[in-house]
């Protein structure tokens, strides 16, 4: 499944050359992004790119699906939208209640959702996730049907406005990047290295002395986290913060996302990102073929193209990614 | 007459359409366990075969002016022909890999089938006319029972029973018992297994039409219909624990049952109560009521 990078002389893992070359590549394109394409529409991609990342921490390192990751992130674009918009929190403050927001729910499920393995872990998620819909549809601060609307951007540190899209653009790289390095740094730490021998070997790492199920929790928190932060950011980007971030559909997307630029791979679940995103932009005015041509690229991912297309191709080049 | 400060007749209909609602619960959870018994897969697709039945209801009224009556047989038949090739065609590739796919794969195919839906018929509900045998109803004394509710609960109850008898009680069903149990060994003994997946699968979703053609009359039938009873499915199977077909029959009916309880006491948590259930069995008793503890 997931390669493994260079052992440093320390013993432990460092970057690559080739991870570093992508890094670079990774910083390239965002830097120039915004200049090519509308950049509301790379946040978008970044914001997505985060989320998918999140899941595939949990996902590619310790085999685990959830299928509500979508709470989380939809959650903490409410929590950043109440508190910049009632609160009138700065930008840095509504991102940061965001990621706490999502912390401590996923502190709270995860430790319920880890008493399950396999199968039943993805329907323990997605049954936790529809509950904070159903929350999310009655509770009297997210607006019911209409969401929470024009939520201001502010400014950051109550000094740089982020009105204009190029100046929002900037924070959202600079977040995104972060934490990609940090996403990076956990899956190449010799607790990522745990994960994964949990992963393979359940019972081994059990016997070697791990207690198993503290990491799977602490994997659990630190991805909701993730989504947390990239679904704060969304709201705060947008603007908006809706049902539809915390329904299935949306843990269903970011599967097809991880699924699609290959869970074995770090950096595959932001190509899926982009494409699924490219291909909402594509079929918008399709109506319902949105969901039938995802539905198909999910079978066909499952059927003839499991390594997802970064995996593929990492394969045929023999590179590590 | 008040009990708990609740007038008889608000908490007796609201326990009717709970146990209506657990009698939804039950055979669509009865066919995620037999399906996942011997195929090993969470079929995620099983909302969109309930909405098919219960379009299927419909379109058979519509264009060949077919009764409810006949609508009960022949759609769950024709969907579970449809299940059989399904089968065939498209999970027979994936047995061999880790569950997750088959859950991953399912949802995709239930998103392609309730695409198409939206497509041709549109987001909103479609009225289904109640046939004339189910209208009006019986007035207990405490309350006013509709015909077709309690159609519903006898027809589902009915339908348990027999799976559960031929499953339990007949040589097919030990034959797919010990196919769940040793495929291998089973297929030595001269049973054709693969057959018998076949028709597991398409029997299982067949269920899952029964119910959708139950459904037509008393809810409003369009393509979202499954999406979200699916997901309130999947808790009551981790409740019951998939490991046994009188486990998910129960657990469906006495769920509907808390749920109705619950929207007369406190009816904002009435979408809720099952999930909090869920999360208290995954404290006690992770592998469900009537799970096999691993």
């Amino acid at each position: 499944m997931t390669t493994q990078p260079e052992i440093t002389a320390a013993g432990l893992p460092g970057m690559s050359a080739s991870h570093r070359n992508l890094f670079l590549l990774l910083l390239a394109i965002v830097a120039v992004a915004p200049f090519l394409a509308y950049p509301l529409l790379v946040i978008k991609v970044l914001c997505f790119g985060l989320f998918a990342l999140s899941l595939n921490l949990m996902l590619g390192n310790l085999g685990l699906l959830s299928f509500g990751h979508a709470a989380y992130f939809g959650l903490s674009s409410y929590a950043a939208a109440h508190a910049a918009k009632v609160w009138g929190f700065t930008p840095e403050f509504a991102l940061g209640f965001a990621v706490l927001v999502a912390v401590v729910t996923g502190a709270v499920f995860g430790a319920l959702c880890v008493r399950r393995q396999g199968i039943y872990f993805a329907m323990v998620t997605l049954a936790f996730a529809q509950m904070i819909y159903f929350f999310s549809l009655q509770a009297p601060f997210t607006g019911g049907e209409d969401g929470i609307q024009n939520v201001p951007r502010g400014a950051l540190f109550g000094l740089f406005s982020l009105q204009s899209d190029m100046a929002l653009y900037a924070l959202v790289a600079v977040v995104f990047f972060v934490a990609v390095l940090a996403l990076y740094r956990i899956t190449w730490s010799p607790f990522g290295q745990v994960l994964r021998a949990i992963r393979d070997n359940e019972p081994r790492a059990i016997s070697l002395g791990y207690r198993v199920d503290r990491y799977k929790w602490t994997v659990f928190v630190l991805a909701a986290g993730f989504a947390g932060l990239a679904g704060g950011l969304k709201a705060i980007s947008f603007q908006l913060a809706s049902l539809t971030d915390v329904y299935w559909g949306m843990s269903g997307e970011v599967v097809l996302m991880v699924m699609i630029g290959g869970m074995a791979t770090f950096f595959g679940p932001l190509i899926g990102a982009l494409l699924v995103i490219w291909m909402q932009n594509e079929l918008a005015a399709f109506g319902a073929w949105v969901t039938i041509v995802q539905g198909l690229v999910f079978m066909a991912c499952i059927l003839v193209f499991r390594k997802g297309l970064l995996g593929t191709i990492a394969d045929r080049l023999g590179l590590k990614v | 007459m008040l009990i708990f400060g609740i007038p008889l007749q608000l908490l007796s209909t609201q326990i009717l359409l709970g146990l209506i609602n657990g009698a939804f619960y039950a055979i669509l959870s009865l066919g995620l366990a037999i399906i996942f018994g011997l195929l090993n897969i969470v079929n995620f697709a099983h909302g969109a075969f309930y909405m098919m039945g219960a379009f299927g209801a419909l379109l058979m009224l519509d264009h060949f002016a077919m009764n409810y009556w006949l609508a009960l047989l022949v759609v769950p038949l024709t969907i579970g022909l449809l299940g059989c090739v399904i089968e065939r065609l498209i999970l027979r590739r994936i047995y061999d890999l880790d569950h997750l796919y088959g859950m991953i794969l399912t949802f995709g195919m239930g998103l392609v089938i309730v695409g198409l839906f939206r497509n041709q018929y549109g987001a909103t509900g479609l009225p289904y006319s109640m046939p004339a045998a189910l209208q009006g109803g019986y007035n207990l004394g405490f309350m006013f029972l509709p015909a077709s509710r309690a159609f519903v609960i006898l027809a589902s109850v009915a339908v348990c029973l027999v799976t559960w008898l031929v499953i339990e009680k007949t040589r097919l069903g030990s034959w797919l018992r010990a196919a769940t149990e040793k495929p291998e060994l089973t297929e030595a003994f001269g049973i054709n297994v693969p057959l018998l997946i076949t028709l597991t699968y398409g029997f299982g979703v067949a269920l899952a039409g029964f119910a959708g053609v139950l459904a037509a009359p008393i809810y409003s039938v369009n393509p979202m219909m499954g999406s979200d009873l699916i997901i309130v499915v999947f808790a009551v199977v981790v409740i019951g624990g998939m490991g046994s077909i009188s486990g998910a029959i129960l657990t469906g009916f006495m769920l509907g049952l808390v749920e109705g309880v619950t929207k007369v006491f406190w009816p904002q948590a009435s979408t809720t109560v099952i999930f909090v259930i869920m999360a208290i069995v995954l404290l006690i008793r992770p592998a469900g009521l009537f799970g096999k503890q691993a």
